[in-house]
């Protein structure tokens, strides 16, 4: 069962979180690094996602050959993401096996080679990443939303980068970024599993605590001025099958209002799983597929917020009903948005969420992966006792909260509508 | 987000039970006056339960012109019971987090859920319900139609689902598993209501029909649950699953470009016709495939296509056996000008693993892996689940698990070098390629 937890800070600054869970042989170990697309600045798109694959071409002490052959074989897993605010790299072993992850996480914070043939034969791995995105109308679409809602805040581009920027970029920028953004003191490693906390932070310690800090990398922040009116657009493609997506600014994660409109959404399109590991549940009875999927406007709806630093974006993502206008579809979400804001939900309705909300955290809890996930995500936006109280803090949502933060929020003023329009659809 | 990857002495003082994999010792499986069979494995470690199982109904029996009748029929059971209406049904387990779902394959449908412990009566209740007495409603059944038709859309557009549509019609020719299982938009059409209610009457019964309930629940309580919800099910009308007949070997390499305009990224599927699971090779195959385009970053196949090559952000090769013979494939999505250089890539691979076989490093080091993350693959209720289901249908062993590092330890470099040779002739493949 869960027993202990450790939090403590070394002296290089390196944040360490540990947390004992004994109901399987297995740790997952997370190193993450506060770096992410919107540190980055025109000309350099795609390159934390870049420095995160190159990440994986070796060391001198972990050649990409070795590393590779040496976790798989002793039955591990790893994995890395990047994202708008962050860089994660895990790896979930057989007990016995972690310390091999905790050498190479700690060899690999300063020791990367970022070999110049390397660079470049994954230059066209990324393209190919994005040419297969590209394949995608949702991605196209989203895309261009988020382009047209952040003209000036860096959240304005997608994490893999535009093409331009993937073609012109070499190991000279991917190295500095590295070398700026790697360091101890805008780290945080997260270890949850089958071990016991003192031996493991003496561990941690010796393998990490002799790594030298860098200057604190100051992130890239300029505030999107407000939006006055609407923003619509419409992107066009290959297909048959008409979607929208609609998107409405909220505030960061660490907003009290962030557990209000969780609530909201959970009413709305469905209770969102914010696991990364362990699967969610159903929306069909949310208000939004009963009056937009059972009435025939739309075929699939889902909607909900990322945990941000910054003011980011609640998003629906609505596959229109093939004898549906998109211009109807949107009619018919908009008078549900109308009710939220005008009456109050019911009590019920709360309760419900707030059930849902930890039924889907009991299915997250059977995952050590998933648990070592929480310990560090909570940090890179929040902290941890963000996660530790997050259903404390969902039930004390009222039916006011939610109408006030509907009335807030979802305002036309200032969303932006995106149409994908198949080329193929003859109206 | 975006990642990477589609997919000394230790400071561990591993405390966890240390025979953590199922055993005969804690599965418990009793099989019902009515022919229902029961798994359980208890896990007091978790507020939840996860439910799997499937019964015998499934797309092979298919008529050509109503193709996608049991998948539409699996996806129409939950619409409405003699009891509850749709929205009646997903209340109830929405409104306490739990979720109900169905999978119609080719020759089973499969089942799944997953709840808070003290909710497994209801959901056990629902489900016994939506699989006796589905009511199809006209109107629900429409709506569907019109989902469903909207996936088929979708899926034409679809590089990786076309190119995968294309390879099962050329290593499958003239056998029921070239044809998809979610059909196409005319034989969705040609389905009616009528359809549904026969194919449910005909097929859907508790001959063959199996569950497995794994969380913190105790056996006694789970057979008596399941006895209580299902017990009394009497399914006289059910029809015996039809054989399968066997497929026309490739004579020579089959190619096939599924044109999809527009695209910036074509799909590309190699491969044969691969073992069925209860073959005795099938371990032997799977660790050769693993060695393919498994292991690490997907093998031979994404070191030479991704690592080296840098032509692909995935490359990797797959194994699908099941009762009956699966496909053994490689997979990759490319730049459309680079699909001659990548297909030679993996032609080459194919030829050389079929000459040479696999080095007894490699062999070593799949072993190894294949034993290592065994607790990983079944830390959860539904991966153990997942494994409960797996020795049934497959006639493993309730021991298969604790034998499980053994019969991989027993696979000798010979055995893959024989089958390598047995499913692939490098001259002999399929092909195929959807993009522009």
């Amino acid at each position: 069962m869960i027993k202990g937890f450790k939090e403590t800070t070394l002296s290089n600054g390196l944040k360490v979180m540990l947390k004992e869970i004994h109901t399987a042989p297995l740790i997952s170990s997370w190193i993450w690094y506060r770096v992410g697309s919107r540190d980055e600045v025109t000309g350099k798109t795609g390159i934390s996602h870049w420095t995160e694959h190159m990440q994986f071409k070796g060391t001198k002490k972990f050649p990409a050959s070795i590393l590779d052959k040496s976790i798989s074989r002793d039955g591990g897993t790893w994995n890395a993401f990047t994202y708008l605010d962050w860089t994660t790299y895990y790896e979930t072993m057989p007990a016995d096996k972690i310390d091999l992850a905790l050498r190479l996480e700690s060899d690999r914070m300063m020791n990367s080679a970022f070999n110049e043939k390397e660079v470049n034969s994954e230059r066209t791995v990324i393209i190919s990443e994005r040419e297969g995105h590209e394949n995608e109308p949702l991605f196209k679409l989203s895309e261009a939303v988020q382009q047209a809602a952040f003209r000036v805040h860096p959240y304005h581009h997608e994490v893999i980068g535009d093409m331009a920027d993937l073609r012109s970029m070499d190991r000279s920028d991917l190295y500095n970024h590295y070398r700026s953004y790697y360091v101890p003191n805008n780290a945080v490693l997260a270890v949850a599993g089958d071990f016991e906390t003192a031996s493991m932070l003496k561990r941690v310690r010796g393998l990490f605590g002799r790594i030298p800090a860098g200057d604190t990398p100051k992130r890239l922040t300029r505030v999107e001025p407000e939006q006055n009116g609407e923003i619509r657009l419409t992107v066009e493609g290959p297909g048959e099958t008409t979607f929208l997506e609609v998107v409405y600014r909220v505030p960061p994660a660490s907003h009290p209002d962030f557990f209000h409109l969780f609530v909201l959404d959970s009413l709305l399109a469905g209770p969102s799983n914010l696991n990364m590991f362990g699967g969610g549940i159903s929306n069909k009875t949310s208000r939004l597929y009963r009056a937009l999927v059972d009435q025939e406007y739309a075929v699939s709806i889902s909607g909900g917020a990322a945990a941000t630093v910054d003011p980011y974006l609640y998003s629906f993502t609505i596959t229109v009903h093939p004898n549906r206008k998109p211009e109807e579809t949107l009619a018919a979400l908009d008078n549900e948005i109308q009710k939220v804001q005008d009456e109050l939900v019911s009590e019920q309705e709360v309760a419900r969420a707030i059930k849902q909300a930890r039924a889907i955290f009991a299915y997250g809890s059977e995952n050590i992966t998933n648990q070592g996930f929480w310990l560090g995500y909570a940090e890179m936006f929040a902290n941890y006792h963000w996660f530790q109280s997050f259903l404390r803090n969902l039930a004390k949502v009222t039916t006011r909260d939610v109408q006030r933060v509907a009335r807030q929020y979802f305002q036309s003023s200032s969303r932006v509508v995106g149409i994908y329009l198949p080329e193929g659809k003859t109206n | 987000m975006t990642a990477r990857q589609k997919s000394a002495s230790p400071p561990s003082n591993a405390k966890a039970r240390k025979n953590s994999l199922p055993g005969p010792d804690d599965i418990h499986r009793e099989v019902l006056s009515n022919g229902v069979i029961v798994l359980t494995r208890p896990n007091f470690d978790s507020p939840s339960v996860s439910v799997n199982g499937y019964l015998f109904a499934g797309s092979l029996t298919d008529p050509d012109e109503k193709l996608g009748l049991s998948d539409f029929t699996a996806a129409a059971l939950m619409r409405g019971t003699h009891k509850r209406s749709f929205d009646a049904i997903y209340n109830e387990l929405e409104s306490v987090g739990a979720s109900i779902g169905f999978d119609s394959l080719t020759h089973t449908t499969s089942y799944g859920g997953r709840c808070l412990v003290e909710d497994l009566g209801l959901v056990l209740e629902l489900l016994a319900e939506i699989l006796q007495y589905p009511t199809f409603p006209d109107t629900e059944v429409e709506k569907l139609r019109a989902q469903l038709l909207t996936g088929l859309a979708i899926r034409a557009q679809d590089t990786g689902d076309m190119a995968s549509l294309t390879f099962d019609k050329i290593i499958f020719d003239g056998h029921p598993y070239a044809r998809p299982g979610d059909g196409y938009p005319e034989t969705i059409q040609a389905i009616t209501r009528d359809d549904l209610v026969d194919f449910h009457r005909r097929y859907y019964g508790t001959k063959g029909m199996v569950i497995a309930v794994v969380g913190a629940v105790e056996p006694a309580k789970v057979v008596a649950e399941v006895e209580r919800t299902l017990g009394a099910w009497k399914s006289a009308d059910q029809q015996e699953p039809p054989g399968l007949p066997s497929h026309k070997p490739l004579t020579k390499t089959v190619q096939e470009h599924y044109k999809i305009a527009g695209k910036s990224q074509s799909d590309l599927v190699i491969g044969v016709v691969g073992p069925k699971r209860k073959d005795p090779e099938y371990m032997a195959t799977s660790l050769g495939n693993s060695i393919l385009g498994q292991f690490g970053l997907m093998g031979r196949i994404g070191d030479v296509v991704r690592e080296k090559s840098g032509l692909a952000y995935y490359a990797h090769s797959s194994l699908s056996p099941g009762i009956g013979p699966g496909a053994w494939e490689v997979n990759a999505g490319v730049n459309p000008t680079n699909v001659k250089k990548a297909t030679d890539l993996i032609v080459k691979e194919l030829d050389r693993f079929v000459k040479r076989g696999v080095t007894a490093e490699e062999l070593a080091d799949n072993q190894a892996n294949y034993i290592g993350r065994l607790p990983l693959s079944l830390e959860s209720n539904g991966g153990v689940a997942g494994a409960l289901i797996n020795i049934e249908r497959y006639d493993l062993g309730l021991d298969y698990y604790r034998r499980y590092a053994d019969l991989v330890k027993s696979v000798n470099r010979d055995e893959i070098l024989k089958v390598a040779k047995k499913y692939i002739s490098p001259d002999k493949l399929a092909i195929a390629v959807a993009g522009p």
